[in-house]
This record gives structure tokens, C-alpha cells and sequence, in this order.
């Protein structure tokens, strides 16, 4: 396929989403149908019966005439079918259709909702409506979709971004889903913050309960407990830090040295990551409690009392590090591998010392990867729920408290809300901090010339070092889940030690009868609900955080850094917030999606999208503009780039991504809780549910169970994505070191 | 024509949320066996489909709450009586007289007329306390009978109690200790057991599994609590207060605008009778049950034992009373030197 050029007078995409329009609003049912894809609703009186009948039907039938105004929208178009793009016709009439189409639809969905009207000075304005809409449907969407492309295809044609139908398109499409899916539900939650006692709203309200001394106390200073806010700031800089430096260390280990085990090294740095919540917990209580076998041997040892030291933060840091280093490592071994070994051995030959190769070339080319691996960990740590929970101690950090603000014996969703809105500001500003540090430099080394390069080892007074943390945290990584497989195979972890493998049988029991399979274990419908969201999340959550970071990367647009921050903020509030905050959002029509599954993927896709887009834009920055530039010389198109030359450079940005997705969704809890239903109940929430009721050996076995299963997962997965080959020699495997 | 696949995949996952006839949607916030035992039970008794979710009852009532506009549960079983205090107080569930009544002890009846009928009880459970055998030994503690052996020295750093802001087991107990030792008195109190605290856990059940596991000495937990730790193995003993103790009343409300209203109200009466209450036999739940014809575990803590406080739900339950308690617990007691 050659470039399209202006003179053209077909346009394949935009017959494509006009003929999707008139689909949706003529064939498909126009509101929300029950079991959609059983197809029932076919021979069920479609397309005449109210219920499941597409818009175009419902006018007829003189029902919903606000839908009327989308039929010319629809129709426009049609008459710039054969018009050359250079025609100012041509992107007026689609600018000014698709804009009043898809303006009309979201504000027909948020006027009329299932009590009719749903302000009042609507109601005041055209009087008493007598009707109402329930959740829109599949015909909705695709007409909202249709009406959206041709929009941006209308702004194609004005000639931003070249005139480049596909950036245009991503960036609208990119832009539309993350407003419907994070700032409009944050915002709903957010606005709590600012309601009085007597349901008005307030500033002066918002500023108190901001500056309360129980968020922003610095009585630690002289003895006391510290606000909750200067205790999370503490804790997520420390494990940003420690993470960042941890994940470096491994990406070093596995790069740059002789290490023989590599593969299985590669195994435990990322095994944290696939552990559900709650079961890392319970293992380092069980080690570094009061009771646990570290804390009394070295007591024994130094003849003191045992003490509960390991509650507070120490117990959080270790646990979170082992949670998010892994993150880390993923982020940076992309970033590791991509350093160019030719300015390497251009630095050596130029006679630096391998330290000095290092500490001035290897080590600032690695900033992306270091900032963007340092944002992850804070962001991660601030948002944690699970481990404070556990292991806090009288340590409070903003998310728990968040979340007992919503849940506790308070019932203060302004206060959950200020919380909320404090952490937002932290990681604000950690995310301009990480753009400041990494300036306006350049650190772009894969850039299609030959490179053919080795990477030098490490210098040895730094690989000593390296060597020895990466011994003591693998050693302690490989000790924690040696504890978990052993829990799983007891009677009751820590009371009772006989081996037994009832809990497995419990939850994963199968009998075979008449020819077929029966699923008798306890733990068998949550364990597929959570096998097909988290494979139907993963690919979505990857292709979204990529095209993201493309777009970021690679594209100008306005209101870039804004819309680059927005990306994360699903990611940086604590899951219960978004919990609510779904729920507040879209338990009504005009997107009515709770209860379903459809809701936990997209929770899912907004929340972990973010690690695709860090991983992404921290590879990203290192290639060069020129690939994509000799790519388009040449005559693809940017979607043509980005698949051929891009995609395939970004593989452990890729895998980065999927890994990460996959296995959160399968261990995420804290929005989850809300989210879940009968129908759709998911491992993690049985789980815990498991975990209330004493059943720690039963939590721990389907910990074991999806540990296990996330591992098959991760190394599928890594052999479908495949490596990156930069075309660089072979590594030194026979140079030693 | 990637968000055609998107829009396929993610539609393929939808299914609509309405509901249809013979079908109830139940909130459950007891333990996740009992839950199972209640669903399934009035499935076979009277053929409706039971869809439950199970959550905390913070939980529950944080997503009634967050539903309000358009609800989806219909009926929410179980949990402690103060959310659903709360959410009567808060107009979210509907008032419901049940021809079953007569068959309740009065202490369900006082909590349904509190309530103006929004809310009834289906089971209660005293307040208490239990302690790690094996540690109390290992450190030499005289064993615990009151509540104020607990304000002893010897026992500095050996409680464990959950935060009042986030627990209604906690709230439970600061209520119990303002009714016990009067207003003074019951911050006193709490004053002098803040010094023995080791750790104020978020959730209410949380320090009885720590002393089971042998983080903490003594947990200060609903009885039925720290027997479920007894039965499941952990070296735990229960200890009913020698000055008389508080309850709870665990509670059930009909959500208002449920879509399956009737079956809702047949769900209502049903699990009011003796035969539903009697289910709770077959899982590990030692409360004790609000119909007067059904038994209770003979696992349970003997109520008759116990003395127990004449509660006054209504004045504790109030959310104007709770946020001034929780106050004042904040800024008198939290803020001292352990």
C-alpha cells in the first residue's frame, strides 16, 4: 500500500466508519441488551420490540425523538464521499458532522437518564419529559465511534499532523476513551472533597479538611506520630529509590556480566510480581514477626525478647520492594539493553577505564529508564493497599486510610476524597520531578546504523557489589516462596505442619463422568472469570499503553504533558478510589456497566495501561527519529512505521507491558472489591475472602495455584513477543569475567 | 480498525445488568460459608436464582451507598447493625414489618423499631476478648478475666485493638466502655489501655488473627470471633469480660428500589425463620440467632454466662454521637505516648 495522496478520491477509512455509523444506528440494538453475543435477542421480536430495536426503528415508532438529531449527522458525510481531501468542503462537513454527532450523543446521554430528565433546570427549561433511557448499547457505541473518527479524519484533512489519518485518529480515539474511563469518574469521586455537611459544596470546607493536622502533622519530629501524608512521601521515595536501584542491579547483573544462571535469575526477579496480595505478607509475618523464625533465632542468638519490629515501616518497605522491584527491573532491562555498545567502545578505546565508561556514558543513558522505573515504584508505593494493611503496624499511609474513609465506621467519602486528592499532588510532583531530571537531552542510541557491539562488563569495583545484593535479594526472593509453596502443603501454616494436600483438593478438584469434565473444586469459577479477563485485558491494556507512548514520544500535539499525566492517574489513585469511583460513574446510564464483566476488563486496561506507557516511552526515547523518518521516506505510512519498524523494537517494552497487565489483573484486589460480582467474582477476591474466614491454607494453595499459572503465562508470553536482536554481535559468554 | 477489535473483544465480556423475574440479588456481608449456605439454602426452598456478592459490610454499604441512584442489590444480609443503622438513618433501604417478628427475641425487634423498621436483627454476638495460650505462658501473664486486667502493667505491649475510625468492632467497644464506666470513666479507661496497646489494626477481626498467629498476646474482638480461631486450630482462649460486655446485632435490610422487591420480602421472612437461622450449624458461626425457635452452636459462648449490657443502639448508633466519640477517642486518647 503506497502513501495516500490528496488527489485521491477514495477514502478507505472514511467509507469504513460512515458505513459503521449507519450499521449501528440502522441494524444494532441501540440500547444495552442482556447476553448480547447469545444472540437471543435476534428471534426476539428485533428489530420492532422497544427493548432491543436500533435507533432507527425507535424513531419510527415515534418512541425517543431525541434521537432524531443524529440522522442528518449521519447523513452529512455521505456527500463528501467523492470529494478530494483538498477540498475545505470535504473537512468542513465531516468536522462539523461528526463534532454535533458525537457532542449530541453525550449530552442526549448525561440529559436523560432512567428518572427522565436528569437536572433539574432541563426539566425547568422543556417541561416534564415523560420518558426515559436505560445504558446505551452496541448501536450507540459504534455510532459514537463512527461520529469520532470522522471527526478526526475531518481534522486530517485540515492538514494536522500532516494530514495523517491514523495519528489523528489514535490521538481523538486515545483521548476519548481516557476521558470516559479516568477523568470522568475521578472527577465524580473527587468532587466529594468539596461538599459540606449540608450537601452545598465548598472551598472553604476543602481547604480545612486539607490542612488537617491528622494529614499533615509533624509530630514525628519530636516524638509523636507524623501526618499520614509525610509517612507516605517517606515510603515511596524510599522504595522508588531502593526499587530503582534493586531493578539496575539486576538489569546489570544480566547485561553486563558473566553470570552463567541468567535464565533463572531473569525467573526470580520478576516472581514477586505474579504473587497474589496478602500471601507476601503472611510470609514475612511468619518470618519477621513476633513469632516468626528470623525474629526469634536472633533473639535466642543475642538473648533479648522478640519484638514486633518487622510492623510499620520496615515490614512495608520490604514487602513493597519485593512487590515492585520487579516492576523496576522490567522498565530498566529494556532501557540496559538498549544502550548503544558503540559509545561504549568508542569511550574505552577513547582510554576510559571501564568506571569511568560507565559512570559518565552507560549510566546517563539510562535516565529514562532510571526515572521513568523511580516514578513507577513511588506511584505504585503510594497507591498500595494490601501490604500497609498487613504489615502497617501503627505506620498509617494515605491508601489505607483512604480506604477505611470509605469503608470504616466514618462513612466520609470528603475525607476520602481530600486523601485522594493529596496523593494526586504528590504524584504530580514526582512526575514533573522526573521530567525535570531528564531535561531536554537527548538519549537516543538505536538509530539503524550498523552497531554491532558487545556491551563491556561491569567495572569490578561495581560488579562486586552488584553480585553480592543480587545473591542476598534473590536468595531472600527464592527463601519467601519456598515459605508460600511450604504453607500451601500444611495442615495450618505456622500451628499444624503435617503435609496434606486437601486445600488443592478443595479448590481444584475435577471429576471425570459421562465422557465429560466436572469442575467440583471451590476455586474453579473464579479462576476462569479471572483466566479470561485478565487474557482479554492484557493485549487491550499493551496496545493502548503502546499507541499512547507513541503518540507521546513521537507526535506534538497540544495539551500534550497534561494528557501524558492524565494517562497516569488512574494508575497513581488507590484501587478502592477508583472502585467507587466506578461505581458512581457507570451504575447509570448513559454507559450502565456494572455488574458485567466488561467493567472489570476496562478497570483493568485504565489502571495498568500506564507501565505500557512508561516501558514504552522509556524505550521509545532511545530510537532514533530518523528510523521512522527513512521509514516514511520510503513511502509507509505511520501506521505502517509504527507496526514494521517501531513494534519490533519495542519487544521488552511490549512484553514489559503484557506481563505486567496479565498478571495484575489476576492479583489486583483493592478496586476489584467493588467491581466484582456473583457472575463475575474473581480469584483475588475469593481469596481474601478465604483469608477472613481462617481458610490461610486454602488462600495460600490458589495463591500457589495462580503463582504457577502466571509463571506458564509469563514464559508463553515471552516466546510469543520474542527478543529484540538490535543486530548486535553475540554477548561475551566466552569472554568471562 | 483496531478499536473494532477492541469494541468486539471487551463487548463479548458484557452482559446486561438487568434483571429478570424469579431472580434476587443478595449482599451478603457474613463470612463467605455462611453466605453460600444462606444462598443455596433459599434456592431449595423456594426455586428463585440467588445471585450473592459477598463483601465487608463497610464494604456493602459503601457500594449500596455509591448505588443509591439506581440500586442493583435487593436484600443485604448480614454484617454488623450500625451500617445498616447508618443507612436506614440514610434513607437506602426500604421499611419492611415481616409476619415473622413474633418469632424473634426483643433484641432483634428493638433494633427493626429503631430503625423505623428499615432494619431487623438475625443474629447477635458479645464483645470480648481472647488471648494466645502458648505466649501468655511464654511470658508469664497471669491470665485475663476482666477488662480492666488488661489496663495492667504487665501487660504493656501484649493488645491488640482495632481503630475505632475504621472498625465497628472498635466502636463497639469505646460504646460499651462509655455505658459500662460512664462517659469519664470509659475514656479513662480507654486512656489506660491505649498504654497497653501494641497496635490499632484497620479491621475489626484483625487482632484475634494476630494472636493466633502469635503477633499479639490478646486481641480485643467479638466473642464468635476468637472462637472461629479456637475451631480452626489456633491455640486461642475466649474470655467474657467479668464486668459485663456489649454486643452487636448482626442485620438484615430489604435495599430501597430493589428491583425483585417481592422475593426480596420472601427472602426477608424466610431467613427470619428458625430452619435459616438453623444453617448457620453447618459453617463455622458462632452467633447467636435472633429467631427464638433456632439453635446455636454449642461451640458458641453461652449467653447466659455472659452479662451483658442493656445496649443502647439507638444513641450509639446515631451518627451524630459516633463522629463526637470519635472525636474526642482522636484527640484525647490516639495522640497519647504509648
Amino acid at each position: 500500500m503506497r502513501q495516500t495522496t490528496t488527489e485521491k478520491t477514495t477514502h478507505p477509512a472514511l467509507i469504513f466508519w460512515i458505513v459503521a455509523g449507519w450499521v449501528g444506528f440502522v441494524l444494532l440494538p441501540w440500547y444495552g441488551v442482556e447476553d448480547f453475543w447469545f444472540m437471543e435477542w435476534l428471534t426476539d421480536g428485533w428489530p420492532l420490540d422497544t427493548d432491543y430495536a436500533p435507533a432507527l426503528f425507535l424513531l419510527l415508532q415515534g418512541e425517543k425523538p431525541w434521537l432524531w438529531p443524529v440522522l442528518p449527522a449521519l447523513a452529512a458525510p455521505l456527500l463528501v464521499m467523492r470529494r478530494p481531501k483538498t477540498d475545505p468542503l470535504y473537512a468542513q462537513i465531516l468536522l462539523a458532522a461528526g463534532g454535533f454527532g458525537f457532542a449530541w450523543l453525550i449530552a442526549q446521554g448525561l440529559g436523560i437518564g432512567i428518572r427522565g430528565w436528569n437536572a433539574g433546570w432541563l426539566e425547568a427549561l422543556f417541561g416534564p419529559l415523560g420518558d426515559r433511557q436505560y445504558g446505551m448499547g452496541y448501536g450507540a457505541l459504534i455510532v459514537a465511534s463512527a461520529f469520532l473518527f470522522l471527526f478526526t479524519q475531518g481534522i486530517a484533512a485540515r492538514g494536522a499532523i500532516n494530514g495523517d489519518v491514523f495519528v489523528t485518529g489514535a490521538i481523538g480515539g486515545v483521548i476519548a476513551v481516557v476521558t470516559i474511563f479516568v477523568f470522568f469518574p475521578i472527577a465524580k469521586m473527587l468532587l466529594a472533597a468539596f461538599v459540606t455537611e449540608e450537601g452545598g459544596h465548598s472551598v472553604v470546607v476543602f481547604l480545612s479538611k486539607f490542612f488537617d493536622d491528622r494529614i499533615w502533622g509533624l509530630g514525628c519530629l519530636s516524638g509523636a506520630r507524623c501526618g499520614v501524608a509525610w509517612n507516605s512521601l517517606f515510603l515511596a521515595v524510599l522504595v522508588g529509590v531502593l526499587s530503582t536501584a534493586l531493578g539496575l542491579v539486576f538489569a546489570l547483573v544480566l547485561t553486563r556480566s558473566g553470570f552463567r544462571f541468567k535464565r533463572s535469575l531473569r525467573a526470580i526477579t520478576v516472581l514477586p510480581i505474579i504473587t497474589p496480595p496478602f500471601v507476601i505478607g503472611l510470609a514475612i509475618i511468619l518470618l519477621f514477626g513476633l513469632s516468626g523464625t528470623v525474629t526469634t533465632w536472633v533473639a535466642d542468638l543475642v538473648g533479648m525478647r522478640p519484638t514486633r519490629w518487622v510492623y510499620g515501616l520496615p515490614g512495608v518497605l520490604i514487602a513493597q520492594l519485593l512487590a515492585f522491584t520487579p516492576i523496576a527491573f522490567l522498565v530498566l532491562i529494556g532501557v540496559v539493553e538498549g544502550v548503544s555498545p558503540s559509545m561504549e567502545e568508542a569511550a574505552q578505546t577513547l582510554r576510559a577505564s571501564r568506571w569511568q565508561t560507565f559512570r559518565t556514558v552507560s549510566l546517563p543513558l539510562m535516565r529514562p529508564g532510571l526515572a521513568n522505573a523511580f516514578l513507577l515504584g513511588f506511584i505504585e508505593s503510594m497507591a498500595d493497599f494490601g501490604n500497609p494493611l498487613v504489615l502497617g503496624g501503627n505506620f498509617d499511609v494515605l491508601s489505607t486510610e483512604i480506604f477505611f474513609a470509605i469503608v470504616g465506621a466514618q462513612y466520609d467519602q470528603g475525607r476520602a476524597a481530600i486523601l485522594a486528592i493529596v496523593l494526586l499532588a504528590f504524584t504530580l510532583a514526582a512526575f514533573y520531578l522526573q521530567r525535570f531530571w531528564l531535561g531536554r537531552k537527548s538519549y537516543t542510541t538505536v538509530t539503524g546504523k550498523g552497531d554491532a557491539g558487545v556491551h563491556p562488563e561491569m567495572p569490578r569495583g561495581l560488579a562486586i557489589p552488584v553480585y553480592a545484593v543480587a545473591a542476598i535479594w534473590g536468595a531472600f526472593t527464592i527463601v519467601i516462596y519456598g515459605m508460600i509453596l511450604y504453607g500451601s502443603v500444611v495442615q495450618l501454616w505456622g500451628v499444624d505442619n503435617t503435609l496434606t494436600f486437601k486445600h488443592y483438593i478443595t479448590a481444584f478438584a475435577v471429576r471425570i463422568e459421562d465422557g465429560g469434565i466436572r469442575w467440583t473444586g471451590s476455586a474453579w469459577d473464579s479462576f476462569w472469570t479471572t483466566m479470561m479477563i485478565a487474557t482479554v485485558a492484557a493485549p487491550l491494556t499493551a496496545a493502548i499503553g503502546l499507541i499512547t507512548a507513541y503518540l507521546l514520544t513521537r507526535q506534538d500535539f497540544a495539551g500534550k504533558r497534561s494528557f501524558e499525566f492524565g494517562t497516569m492517574l488512574s494508575f497513581a489513585i488507590p484501587g478502592t478510589v477508583i472502585g467507587v469511583s466506578y461505581i458512581l460513574a457507570f451504575n447509570i446510564p448513559p454507559i450502565e456497566i456494572t455488574g458485567t464483566g466488561l467493567i472489570l476488563v476496562i478497570s483493568f486496561i485504565f489502571r495498568n495501561m500506564p507501565v505500557g506507557v512508561r516501558a514504552g516511552i522509556a524505550s521509545m526515547s532511545q530510537l532514533d527519529r530518523s528510523l521512522d523518518e527513512s521509514s516514511l521516506t520510503l513511502g509507509a505510512n505511520s501506521w505502517q512505521t509504527f507496526r514494521r519498524v517501531i513494534l519490533p523494537l519495542l519487544r521488552p517494552a511490549i512484553l514489559a507491558a503484557l506481563v505486567y497487565s496479565f498478571v495484575r489483573a489476576m492479583t489486583a484486589i483493592s478496586a476489584v472489591i467493588f467491581l466484582v460480582s456473583a457472575r463475575y467474582d474473581m480469584a483475588t477476591s475469593y481469596i481474601i475472602g478465604r483469608v477472613e474466614n481462617n481458610d490461610y491454607g486454602l488462600a495460600i494453595a490458589y495463591s500457589t495455584a495462580l503463582i504457577f499459572v502466571m509463571l506458564a503465562a509469563v514464559g508463553l508470553l515471552q516466546l510469543m513477543v520474542g527478543r529484540t536482536r538490535i543486530g548486535r554481535r553475540m554477548s561475551h559468554e566466552q569472554g568471562g569475567g | 480498525m483496531r478499536t473494532i477489535l477492541v469494541g468486539a473483544s471487551l463487548l463479548a465480556l458484557s452482559a446486561g445488568a438487568a434483571s429478570a423475574a424469579g431472580k434476587l440479588n443478595l449482599y451478603c456481608a457474613a463470612q463467605e460459608e455462611w453466605c453460600q449456605v444462606m444462598a443455596r439454602g433459599f434456592e431449595d426452598a423456594t426455586g428463585i436464582d440467588v445471585d450473592m456478592t459477598r463483601k465487608s459490610s463497610g464494604e456493602t454499604f459503601a457500594q449500596i451507598k455509591a448505588e443509591e441512584s439506581n440500586p442493583k442489590g435487593d436484600v443485604w444480609w448480614g454484617g454488623t447493625g450500625d451500617p445498616h443503622l447508618q443507612a436506614a438513618e440514610e434513607g437506602l433501604t426500604e421499611p419492611y414489618v415481616s409476619p415473622m417478628r413474633e418469632q424473634l427475641h426483643p433484641w432483634a425487634i428493638a433494633q427493626a423499631t429503631s430503625a423505623g423498621d428499615r432494619t431487623i436483627g438475625i443474629y447477635s454476638g458479645a464483645l470480648g476478648f481472647g488471648y494466645n495460650s502458648d505466649l501468655l505462658a511464654a511470658n508469664g501473664l497471669p491470665e485475663p478475666k476482666c477488662w480492666e486486667d488488661l489496663t495492667k502493667p504487665e501487660f504493656k505491649g501484649h493488645i491488640q485493638i482495632a481503630n475505632p475510625n475504621s472498625s465497628g468492632t472498635a466502636y463497639t467497644t469505646l460504646a460499651t466502655m462509655m455505658q459500662l464506666f460512664g462517659e469519664d470513666g470509659g475514656f479513662d479507661y480507654m486512656k489506660r489501655l491505649h498504654a497497653n496497646v501494641n497496635q490499632y489494626t484497620k479491621s475489626g477481626s484483625a487482632p484475634i488473627k494476630a494472636a493466633g498467629q502469635g503477633e499479639t498476646t490478646v486481641g480485643i474482638v467479638f466473642m464468635h470471633d476468637a472462637v472461629a480461631q479456637t475451631v480452626a486450630g489456633f491455640p486461642i482462649v475466649t474470655v467474657a469480660p467479668c464486668e459485663g460486655t456489649g454486643y452487636e446485632i448482626g442485620s438484615m435490610s430489604i435495599i430501597a428500589g430493589a428491583r425483585n422487591m417481592d422475593e426480596a420480602k420472601q427472602f426477608y421472612d424466610w431467613a427470619l425463620s428458625a430452619e435459616a437461622q438453623n444453617l448457620a450449624l453447618q459453617v463455622n458461626a458462632f452467633q447467636v440467632p435472633s429467631n427464638m425457635g433456632a439453635q446455636t452452636s454449642d461451640k458458641a459462648p453461652d449467653l447466659a454466662s455472659i452479662k451483658l449490657i442493656d445496649y443502647d443502639f439507638k444513641k450509639y448508633g446515631s451518627s451524630d454521637e459516633r463522629k463526637r466519640l470519635l472525636a474526642k477517642w482522636d484527640n484525647d486518647v490516639s495522640t497519647l505516648p504509648q
